[in-house]
């Protein structure tokens, strides 16, 4: 089972970046997930993101855990440098990744199962470290791979497909971030490209660690009746009370119409993140607010999308470990060995 | 108030006993001995005597009994002792089992503020009594320094009993407490008390004593740990992943210091030594675990730094998974494994050389690491820059087995040295130009002679972009779950391994005249086994010996156990892992190799190896 690789002749002539390219140079391999994956969305919206941004290729390093989730960085941007790593530890990798060479913009993958089970810990140590990234979890409650039993996700009364209701409490991976010092939450429906494009580049602009929680239907084992993250019941429960524009600082992709309530939240490289519609009080930048805000929603039965939570403030890994500007990778050897006559003087002490 | 049983009969060996004694140092944790004990060994290495240090702690940190060894040889035979001439009593929980170890004719000395229990007393022992504690309840005021100072005050009695130099006692003394004139003081008030005590009343230096030596000249002191990262600092490590454990968590400490002293880089600032006025030309991550300590590590190696770990057994069991990963993915990394006593928690502060097997197969599937076993600190120095060669040159992790004895006992070891023409072998890795001069990249073809492919590093051109993957792979790197395909990768692994075995540190052979006993060992057995071939020696065996520093094996190892009619290997655990090791991997008949298995946790001793070859051979010198 190979990945087929898609045809590179545009049907009709396609709109080019800054760079000169055309978003299909911002495509990879075919999908091989189920018809109407939501994954397959995400996939496609994380493309047209990377192409309007204008982001060159070889700049991007596309990460993942393992599951249908992590499957998908073969499936956007061929030119970028990949890496399909273990179930759970794609935060470990990136960690290693980004401390070598902070250049890079580096996006993970992943999904329930290996960011709220097997992956808990790394996930919540890569929130406290706020390594410089973009981290879209493809929360679908269920384990697709291993044929559908239940993710630490899933809600309690939720139905698998054969009918067995979950019993335990589910991880909110937005609540859990709120707690471990998350520097930027934000959740998404994978049918909502127009607001997870803006909400995906907000998170590049992001200096740290930016979570995207993407409800992400799996379309043969949990979007059945009973089921509390099936396409139907999102589109009946989502309540987009908190949109996001993301606007360049050097150019204006998509320019929102302008309300008198429009809130800005200015990221580390100059760019603007746009409120539109925030139930009056709200601010992301509150971390008490927002977890109240949350938590009420989530009694309504309703899920709270957009950006939740922002903190501009905070130093990211590299900022609290203070490395240079340029990748530790590319330190010069002479600037890193002592040499003889450093090591004939220090041992001096060992006498 | 010195409770001398029965003067022992003039020595007729007491000449035997200068430069060539042991003295063991019972304590109870947490009490500040192990600055007063590391005193006297550091002093009688700079007093130019071949001297080793030996730290047998428990896993605790105050209260239990600890006991610290010193052995003192001319001729440099400084493996661990069995036989103590003198005993430093100073743990009462213990006394018993102490004096019970002293060799006949040998000393205790003990805190005489208390009567000893008759039932302890030996007729064939001398006992040294000092008032230790009563000393200092009279001379110092505050309960810290009333405790602290017993421990520089028996120091002090050691210095007139051994004839240590009183001079070098006291600038090492006024080395470490440079800082601190009080301490400093109070440490001198302590060391003199024992002195005077002991040159009043006892009959100093006693017979077994030391006597000024040339021999440690171009020698160092030093711990296997910090010589570690030492290598790493050297060797250009940028990024580190690690989680404490003992006893590897110094080898991070050390690393740490080294690097906010060497690789601190000025930048421009107003303000010189502001937080802003240099930038650190390193990141060492603290992790979670040490599941994520080697993915930290992986992430950076494939990210194009140098990138290290330390641990002990435990760690590597977590880091199983990620290992395979490496060895299938082809990624460099550099794993320091300071063995500890296992299974499961084992005995942390105890030693053992148990994770050879462990550490050699690594991970579910077929897999196979490169291993190097340092014996002492001065090849943890060299095989730590190596290690850092050899995993870029192969794209494999590459495990240094050290061990407790190695990674926390100060050793003498000659002078560490570095040739400022070295050249870090980064391995094939394609840049920018590179990849402008090929038609196409495939990260698993054009593989050279040593059955390794070049990479490419994130960042570089697209051309140059793919996909790793632990899942199964072709060799242009792509998906795949075709048998021929599948095969082809693994296969080529196998045969990158084997090529490794040029590139290791090849195996120590010495060979004699008339050998019919072969010793195989490897790590820190080193010392004990070389002492026991010439006690052996002694007594008319004629043994071959061979120390094995890496993994996979070159031929010569398996030429020397056929060559030998009695082939011994001598290893720190239960189940003869290296015996085994020899045998899967050469081929050559398993019993043709004779264990010889020392697992207690304790270092090894000549004699112990001594006993088992004559046992086996059935030799009775």
């Amino acid at each position: 089972m190979s990945s087929p690789t898609k045809p590179l002749i545009p049907l009709a002539v396609l709109p080019k970046n800054e760079l000169g390219l055309t978003v299909r140079d911002y495509e990879g391999a075919m999908s091989t997930l189920c018809a109407g994956c939501g994954h397959d969305s995400v996939t496609a919206a994380i493309t047209q993101m990377y192409f309007e941004l204008s982001m060159p290729p070889h700049m991007i390093a596309k990460l993942s855990g393992i599951g249908c989730s992590s499957k998908t960085p073969t499936y956007f941007v061929r030119g970028a440098h990949g890496f399909n790593s273990a179930h759970g530890r794609m935060a470990t990798i990136a960690t290693g990744a980004n401390a070598a060479n902070r250049e890079l913009s580096y996006i993970g993958i992943s999904g329930d199962g290996d960011s709220l089970s097997i992956g808990i810990g790394h996930l919540s140590h890569l929130m406290r470290r706020n390594v410089n990234m973009v981290y879209v979890l493809e929360n679908n409650g269920v384990y697709g791979l291993t044929k559908g039993q239940f993710s630490a996700s899933a809600d309690i009364g939720s139905r698998s497909k054969r009918g067995v209701p979950n019993i335990v409490a589910p991880i909110d991976p937005i609540m859990l971030g709120l707690s471990m010092g998350a520097t930027f939450l934000a959740r998404s429906f994978s049918g909502d490209k127009e607001q997870l494009i803006p909400l995906l580049k907000a998170a590049v602009a992001h200096k740290g660690m930016a979570l995207i929680d993407v409800i992400s239907p799996c379309v043969t084992f949990n979007d059945h009746e009973g089921s509390t993250k099936s396409y139907r019941f999102m589109r009946e429960h989502e309540v987009k009370e908190i949109e996001t524009d993301f606007v360049p600082w050097q150019q204006e992709i998509s320019m929102p119409h302008h309300k008198d309530d429009a809130r800005e939240i200015i990221m580390h490289d100059g760019s603007a993140v746009r409120f539109r519609s925030v139930p009056e009080g709200y601010d992301p930048r509150d971390r008490q607010k927002v977890e109240e805000y949350i938590r009420e929603r989530h009694e309504r039965g309703e899920i709270a999308t957009g950006l939740l939570y922002v903190n501009e403030a905070s130093s990211d890994v590299h900022e609290m470990n203070n490395t240079p500007e340029i990748a530790l990778s590319k330190v010069p050897f002479s600037k890193l060995c002592p040499g003889s006559s450093a090591l004939a003087k220090l041992q001096e002490d060992f006498r | 108030m010195t409770t001398t049983i029965p003067d022992r009969a003039a020595s007729d060996t007491s000449l035997e006993k200068v430069n060539n004694f042991a003295v063991k140092l019972a304590n109870v944790n947490g009490t500040g001995s192990a600055s007063a004990n590391s005193l006297l060994m550091q002093a009688i290495f700079r007093m130019g005597i071949p001297v080793s240090g030996k730290n047998l702690f428990p896993s605790n940190i105050q209260g239990l009994p600890t006991w610290y060894e010193i052995r003192v040889n001319k001729s440099g035979y400084t493996a661990r002792a069995l036989d103590y001439d003198l005993m430093v009593a100073m743990n009462s929980q213990t006394y018993a089992e102490d004096i019970k170890e002293v060799a006949s004719g040998g000393y205790v000395l003990y805190d005489s503020s208390w009567p000893l229990d008759a039932h302890l007393l030996r007729d064939d022992v001398t006992f040294l009594g000092v008032p230790l504690a009563k000393m200092c309840l009279e001379n110092f005021t505050s309960s810290r320094e009333r405790v602290l100072m017993k421990n520089i005050a028996y120091a002090g009695a050691l210095v007139a009993l051994l004839d240590l130099d009183l001079e070098v006692i006291a600038t090492l003394l006024t080395e470490s407490y440079s800082r601190n004139e009080k301490l400093l003081a109070s440490n001198q008030k302590a060391l003199r008390l024992g002195y005077d005590y002991a040159m009043q009343n006892f009959e100093c230096p006693l017979a077994l004593h030391v006597a000024p030596m040339d021999e440690t000249a171009h020698s160092i002191l030093i711990d296997g740990n910090t010589a570690s990262a030492l290598g790493c600092l050297y060797a250009g490590a940028t990024v580190a992943g690690w989680y404490p454990i003992t006893p590897a968590t110094a080898l991070m400490d050390n690393f740490t210091a080294l690097c906010a002293k060497y690789r601190r880089e000025p930048v421009d600032s107003n303000v010189p030594g502001a937080p802003d006025s240099y930038k650190n030309n390193y990141l060492i991550l603290q992790a979670e675990d040490e599941i994520a300590a080697i993915g930290m590590v992986l992430g950076a190696s494939w990210s194009g730094a140098r990138s290290f770990t330390s641990t002990s057994g435990p760690g590597i069991s977590l880091m199983s998974e990620l290992l395979g990963l490496a060895y299938y993915t082809e990624i460099p990394a550099v794993i320091f494994d300071v063995q500890r006593t296992g299974p499961s928690t084992g005995m942390p502060t105890r030693t053992q050389q148990a994770d050879i097997l462990l550490c050699a197969y690594a991970s579910h599937g077929d897999t196979k690491h490169i291993l190097l076993f340092p014996a002492n600190p001065h090849e943890c120095f060299d095989f730590a820059v190596q290690s850092f060669d050899i995993a870029e040159r192969f794209q494999t992790p590459v495990f240094v087995l050290s061990d407790l004895d190695i990674g926390m006992n100060d050793w003498v070891v000659p002078e560490l040295t570095w040739d400022d023409d070295f050249v870090p072998d980064r391995g094939r890795v394609l840049d920018d130009q590179d990849l402008a001069g090929i038609a196409e990249f495939f990260r698993y073809t054009n593989e050279d002679g040593d059955f390794v492919t070049p990479r490419t590093v994130p960042g570089s051109d697209s051309k140059g972009a793919y996909f790793i993957r632990g899942s199964g792979h072709d060799k242009f790197g792509k998906y795949t779950e075709v048998p021929a395909e599948y095969q082809e990768v693994v296969d080529r692994l196998k045969k990158k391994h084997a090529a490794a075995a040029h590139a290791v540190p090849a195996p120590l052979e010495v060979r004699r005249d008339g050998a019919h006993v072969g010793i195989i060992t490897l790590g820190s057995c080193d010392l004990a086994v070389r002492e026991a071939i010439d006690e052996l020696a002694a007594r008319g065996i004629v043994a071959d010996y061979l120390r094995v520093r890496g993994f996979p094996f070159v031929q010569s190892v398996r030429q020397f156990v056929e060559d030998h009619e009695h082939c011994f290997v001598v290893e720190q655990n239960r189940d003869a892992q290296l015996r085994s090791l020899i045998a899967l991997e050469t081929e050559v008949d398993i019993n043709r190799m004779r264990p010889v298995l020392h697992y207690g946790g304790f270092p090894l001793s000549a004699s112990q190896v001594v006993d088992a070859v004559t046992a086996t051979l059935e030799v009775r010198p």
